[in-house]
């Protein structure tokens, strides 16, 4: 059980560094970890967990904190929410402090223009790989990607989309 | 909230704060959470805007969480869910496409989101190996570019 609970320490540690952009370019390396690597559930029920956190109030970041909990319990919850935000949290402190000094510093530009391109594509590995592990038919990926075109083509609440694909669900269809 | 109703700082500090918190690591709200904290009063004031900020969504996950594993089971939930995970994959495909579509990767920079997409998305190695050595490539690339 602490056996876990260190695991989960150490990994979303480290996750929360890398989590350039949020969740969504982490989420390939959340995958492996969690389905690949440790086994803890399968990549339905990671695509099924990342689904609740979306449609749940606050941060997408929240699937560690279904994750932990699913794996061990409250203290698991506990332990994967604060692994995850706390070394990006104290870092965001420490650079806050001297942030002033470096305001117009060249380098952060040159620094922000490599990161973006390498955001872009683990974000487009991200949605690979949650839509591989969300969709078992083709509705599904039909479904998905229908959800995707109301995003960039419509003014549509996330939210609405959510339940609009629970209403398909609920009809059999996927 | 922050700027209009209770004029803790400028609309110029929060842009500021915001794209400070959008290039640093961890969940973007989180890193304003703790910049505006900070602002105010320091690490305790961090620590108190991270804490309000997640107890209330914690919580509520966590009950979403029980639930769902109390009645996820059931064919008709389970049905449901299926239908949910699809539409928030739609959701992350969305996001994922439109980061791409940014003019600012209309560059020879590019090549660094297919090998980010190729490398992680595709062969799955591991997120820390990827970085350490696409990161000092892209950006020295970033920076022989900008010269």
């Amino acid at each position: 059980m602490s056996e876990v609970l260190v695991e989960l320490a150490v990994d979303f540690s480290l996750l929360s560094l890398f989590a350039v952009g949020g969740v969504v370019t982490v989420l390939p390396e959340l995958h492996r970890g969690v389905v690949e690597v440790h086994g803890w559930m399968s990549s339905t029920e990671f695509a099924q967990l990342f689904a609740l956190a979306q449609a749940s109030p606050g941060p997408n970041i929240l699937v560690v904190t279904l994750i932990g909990w699913k794996v061990a319990g409250l203290a698991g919850a506990v332990v994967a929410t604060a692994a995850v935000c706390a070394p990006s949290s104290i870092l965001t402190y420490g650079v806050s402090q001297v942030w002033q000094r470096f305001r117009d510093a060249r380098w952060r530009k040159t620094v922000e223009d490599g990161l973006v391109p390498l955001t872009v594509g683990l974000m487009l590995a991200g949605s690979y790989l949650i839509t591989l592990a969300a969709d078992q038919s083709a509705t599904g990926f039909i479904l998905t990607a229908v959800t995707a075109a109301a995003v960039l083509g419509t003014r549509m609440h996330p939210l609405w989309l959510l339940a609009a694909g629970g209403l398909v669900g609920l009809a059999g269809w996927v | 909230m922050l700027v209009e109703e209770r004029r803790w700082l400028s609309a110029e500090e929060f842009n500021e704060a915001l794209s400070l918190c959008q290039v640093l690591p961890g969940p973007n709200i989180v890193n304003m959470a703790v910049c505006i904290g900070t602002r105010f009063r320091g690490a305790l004031g961090a620590f108190a805007a991270v804490m309000g900020l997640m107890c209330a969504p914690f919580a509520i996950v966590l009950v979403l969480g029980a639930l769902f594993t109390h009645y996820g089971g059931l064919p008709t939930i389970s049905a449901v869910f299926r239908g949910i995970s699809a539409a928030a994959a739609g959701l992350i495909v969305a996001m994922g496409i439109k980061m791409a579509a940014s003019p600012r990767l209309r560059s020879p920079m590019a090549v660094f989101a297919l090998a980010a997409f190729v490398g992680v998305g595709l062969v799955r190695l591991p997120l820390g190996v990827f970085l350490l050595v696409a990161v000092p490539a892209s950006v020295a690339a970033a920076a022989w570019r900008s010269r």
